[in-house]
């Protein structure tokens, strides 16, 4: 193949201003983890409280939180991110609408969509290993906290929680890493992320070989560095002698 | 005075299959009573039903005589007041030996929340141990450490699920004593469920005997052994061979090798058909007897054999004889009853 990289290229002016391709790269960056971290931080709390239903006594609690995972893991993250951007702000109250579509600049009304959409997707998925971690600790546990006076609530702050929120937390990073890959789709609502950064780079300069390259290896380096961050936290936290330690 | 724990006709069911039919006991302040019976028969359903963690189909439970459970009402179980130790100790993974004991302590300040905990160590024997994590202690600290947790809040009642059965027999025999004396120390009325009479004996100042979700009787371990109250627990508790015989007045029996007379009366009419119980103590070894049996079998104990011996009509009865009587097989041996406490059941 005849093909000329040119490296180079990212420190050429986009010829917009005094930009060069590589602030291009930064400002797509930057908004991808404004995404992923403020859509990790909802679907992670929400994610939480309904794992911990499912698991709750009871009918009507963990019915609604099943109906919740099966809705939002069954329907294709596309659509969904369609439905909060295109669909659900015609059927918001007058006012909240004019200030969606028309107040709001574009990007901050695209921002909350997709911030939305990750969130509530993720937090099915968060939800269901809450539930198994929860699920995988000895029915004695609680039992053994009820019978010293601790209430449901407290039992899941202090007992349950604690060890279950360390047994997941491998899966749990592979959500958090998803939730950054999955940002991408912003591009797709005229969102400024990393990978929409991309193509108007390769569309702009015509070095689309060099322009995905670079993406793959900020989106490789960015994983990879939280997958260690994460895998230093489980080390931290283990209890030794449960999860792989000797018994 | 008032029993502390009552349990009032108490019936639970599992899928429409009665689990515990109609109990009732009562307990009082300070005693000791144990649930005995083989797996399955709803002695640790009984539990759960006093603990909080199953609701009752029928009955009543109070406790220090307030209605904790019943029909439609289920006290909440963290609101009871109610201590248990289970089974796999349940101890809390992520905390250590203080954690865990002071767990249940939140209402009290840092101070006396430490010397609390600094006193249960004590008195289960752990104070060197208070900074371990529970996977750093054997099996035995295990289960003193979740007595501990469970008596530091000061509950009204202490209920035990098999504690000791993850251990092995010599530690299991020892912690038993061990447990007693700490729950008599600190004047805990306890309820512990097991499968094991020696254990229920030793642990306990009355012992429940339950069969297919039927208390079967409530006594003291002496009258469970000397007076069962059903068949059932004559031919559970202790060992024994049912020989025929017939009533022959009112406190007296005539069995195929002679008439023996109780110290209490009989509830039969003279000429009944009944089964009497002969325990192995009851069996003597004397040489100097007229009346012989033939050994059939023999066990030996240590201190003494189990031996099977036969009578004359091939009835089979065992006798506790001490052990430098070694007899062999096939020999015949003088024996005399001693029937003391006559144990009869209508044939």
């Amino acid at each position: 193949m005849n093909y000329n990289w040119d490296w180079n290229i990212f420190f050429k002016s986009t010829g917009i201003g005094s930009e060069i391709y590589l602030d291009w790269f930064v400002s797509g960056l930057g908004w991808t983890i404004a995404v992923a971290l403020m859509a990790w931080i909802i679907a992670l709390l929400l994610g939480s409280v309904l794992g911990v239903m499912r698991t709750l006594p009871g009918k009507v609690l963990p019915a609604i939180a099943t109906a919740y995972v099966e809705l939002f893991r069954n329907v294709p993250l596309l659509v969904q991110l369609f439905m909060w951007y295109f669909v659900v702000p015609d059927y918001l109250p007058e006012p909240l609408q004019i200030w969606f579509k028309q107040d709001l600049n574009p990007a901050t009304s695209a921002y909350i969509s997709v911030v939305v959409c990750l969130a509530l997707f993720t937090a099915a998925r968060v939800c269901e290993q809450v539930r198994t971690g929860i699920q995988a600790l000895p029915r004695g546990q609680s039992a053994a906290a009820l019978a010293v006076g601790f209430s449901i609530g407290q039992t899941y702050r202090h007992v349950l929680l604690p060890q279950a929120f360390r047994i997941i937390i491998p899966p749990l990073t592979s959500e958090f890493l998803n939730i950054f890959k999955n940002s991408s789709v912003a591009s797709l609502i005229g969102l400024m992320e990393l990978l929409a950064q991309t193509k108007q780079t390769a569309e702009f300069s015509a070095n689309i070989f060099e322009a995905f390259t670079l993406a793959t290896v900020i989106y490789f380096v960015l994983n990879m560095s939280l997958m260690t961050l994460m895998s230093l936290v489980e080390k931290k936290v283990r209890i030794p002698g449960m999860m792989g330690g000797a018994k | 005075m008032d029993a502390l724990l009552q349990l009032n006709a108490v019936s639970q069911a599992y899928a429409g299959k009665p689990v515990i039919d109609n109990m009732s006991f009562q307990l009082a302040e300070g005693e000791i009573a144990c649930l005995l019976g083989s797996s399955g028969c709803g002695k640790t359903t009984v539990l759960r039903c006093i603990a909080g963690f199953e609701p009752l189909r029928g009955g009543d439970i109070r406790l220090n005589g307030e209605r904790i459970a019943a029909p439609g009402y289920n006290k909440p179980a963290h609101l009871r007041a109610v201590g248990m130790v289970f089974q796999d100790y349940a101890l809390f993974p992520h905390l250590d030996v203080a954690a865990n004991v002071g767990f249940g302590l939140r209402g009290l300040g840092d101070g006396e929340r430490k010397a609390r905990i600094g006193l249960m160590l004590e008195v289960v024997g752990l104070s060197a141990l208070a900074g371990a994590y529970p996977h750093e202690l054997s099996g035995g600290q295990q289960q003193r450490v979740a007595l501990a947790r469970a008596l530091a809040p000061r509950p009204r009642l202490l209920l035990l699920d098999e504690p000791f059965s993850n251990l092995d027999v010599d530690l299991r025999q020892r912690l038993s004593h061990e447990v007693r004396g700490i729950l008599k120390e600190q004047g805990m009325t306890a309820i512990m469920v097991t499968h094991d009479q020696q254990e229920a004996f030793a642990m306990a100042d009355k012992v429940g005997v339950m069969h297919h979700g039927h208390l079967q009787q409530w006594a003291s371990p002496y009258q469970l052994y000397h007076e069962p109250a059903s068949r059932y627990v004559a031919d559970f508790i202790g060992q024994g061979a049912f020989v025929p015989a017939v009533i022959s007045g009112p406190q007296c029996v005539t069995l195929e090798v002679g008439e023996y007379c109780s110290l209490t009366p009989l509830a039969y009419q003279v000429g009944a058909q009944v089964d009497v119980l002969l325990r192995p103590d009851d069996v003597v070894h004397d040489d100097h007897s007229e009346l012989t049996a033939v050994v059939k079998g023999k066990v030996f104990m240590g201190s003494e054999f189990m031996y099977t011996l036969q009578l004359p009509s091939g009835q089979q009865v065992l006798a506790q004889v001490p052990s430098h009587h070694n007899h062999a097989i096939g020999e015949a041996i003088g024996i005399r009853l001693e029937l003391d406490h006559l144990i009869a059941f209508a044939r």
